[in-house]
């Protein structure tokens, strides 16, 4: 389990706006293609000196593939990281807060503690 | 030496610039208040006549990331800029650039490493809406050099609260030894209750009005003994899952002082989180 890998999948999506459309357009294929050619990616070094080590379980791969974001928050995926993505791509297709609220609902069967996020 | 003359301790709400810059339909009705609030605190500070300003607050996963990440770092660079696409994007936020007051930077890095901190430091940083939104409500005309302290209040394992507050109170001996004869002040920004990306986000009021309640007391009234006796990071999940947050305004706490009341208090109860604004004048005011 790799709550850091997941992390780091939301992060540098999110940071990049053709990937938040990719991600929201096809995201098995955007998950299937990160995690072959990103995931393992040192994001402050070259290309040549990536990690060999890294990659998802089948749990976190179809989660992400998805867009199940209660099973992020499950998985312990950082909060703030995925909410931030899925305002994104997300609240475009509703009006006011009603994803933030829609979102809120969809995780309303957890309660404290919630799943770890330290990584 | 250098003259501290004020300790500002605030809430940053992203959401600010857009309500307090939208008109007609698009103004939220709890707009003109909160402008009239900020505009209010912004005076607080205007009245102190400040030369620079140490600015503390906690990226957002912006620059600083999981692969090599801080608990504590000063910014030492002539320039900073500022806001990134995805706070463009939910938020509004402009595009900025500071400019950095160097010597304060190194000498707080010095010293603070002498001092017992293991400061990191960045000589290319950019900054996020932690540290601009205090800028847009307080010093909207972004007309002074800036010394900017991150803190890691976002990504366990996180320093417990004494170290936050261990930090405001070396921050301030570092800024009244400063050998200099400029105005200080030192504005840090956090959170009271606050849950994102949980299912109780975004509710009519903060997650945890009494929380909220307690906290402003705390700090309203520089009650650092009583805070940091019911206030630890498994407490803090509590409130809210961003509640750590808080720990910046305990470190504003530590720079204020023990048993050191606020001389400026005020709140606004919005949805989602509730607003809190202090100041205090160490030396009062001239």
């Amino acid at each position: 389990m790799s709550r850091y890998l997941l992390n780091k999948f939301l992060f540098t999506v999110d940071r990049d706006p053709e990937l938040v459309e990719r991600y929201r357009a096809d995201p098995a294929d955007t998950v299937r293609w990160w995690e072959d050619e990103q995931a393992n990616r040192i994001l402050n070094c070259h290309g040549a000196e990536s990690s060999t080590w890294l990659r998802f379980d089948d749990t976190e791969r179809t989660a992400l593939s998805t867009h199940d974001y209660p099973a992020l928050f499950e998985l312990g995926a950082h909060p703030f990281l995925t909410l931030t993505l899925f305002i994104a791509m997300f609240e475009r297709d509703h009006d006011g807060l009603g994803f933030q609220l829609e979102y809120a609902r969809r995780l309303a069967h957890f309660s404290l503690p919630y799943p770890d996020i330290t990584t | 030496m250098a003259e501290l003359v004020a300790v500002i301790a605030s809430t940053h709400h992203p959401f600010y610039y857009k309500a307090s810059t939208a008109t007609g339909e698009d103004r939220p009705p709890f707009a003109d208040e909160w402008v009239r609030k900020v505009t209010a605190f912004r005076e607080t500070l205007t009245r102190a006549r400040p030369d620079v300003l140490v600015m503390v607050g906690s990226d957002h996963f912006h620059q600083l990331w999981l692969d090599n990440m801080p608990q504590f770092l000063v910014g030492k660079a002539p320039f900073y800029d500022a806001n990134w696409y995805n706070e463009e994007r939910e938020f509004g936020l402009p595009r900025m650039v500071m400019r950095g007051q160097e010597d304060l930077s190194a000498y707080v890095l010095r010293e603070g490493l002498d001092a017992g901190f293991d400061l990191a430091f960045s000589n290319e940083l950019r900054i996020d809406h932690s540290i601009t939104c205090p800028i847009i409500t307080l010093r909207p005309q972004n007309d002074l050099p800036i010394v900017p302290v991150y803190t890691n209040i976002f990504a366990p394992p996180l320093p417990r609260p004494k170290r936050f507050v261990q930090l405001g109170q070396t921050l301030r001996e570092l800024v009244e030894s400063w050998p200099s004869d400029q105005r200080v002040a030192i504005i840090g920004t956090g959170h009271l209750s606050l849950e994102l990306g949980g299912p109780r986000q975004f509710g009519p009021h903060g997650p945890d009005p009494e929380f909220d309640r307690r906290a402003v007391e705390w700090i309203s009234t520089g009650d650092l003994e009583g805070c940091l006796s019911e206030v630890t990071l498994d407490s803090l999940h509590a409130p809210g899952n961003a509640t750590h947050g808080f720990m910046d305004f305990m470190l504003m706490m530590g720079v204020a002082g023990e048993g050191r009341p606020a001389d400026y208090v005020d709140t606004y109860d919005l949805f989602h989180t509730m607003e809190a604004y202090f100041t205090w004048y160490p030396g009062g005011l001239s």
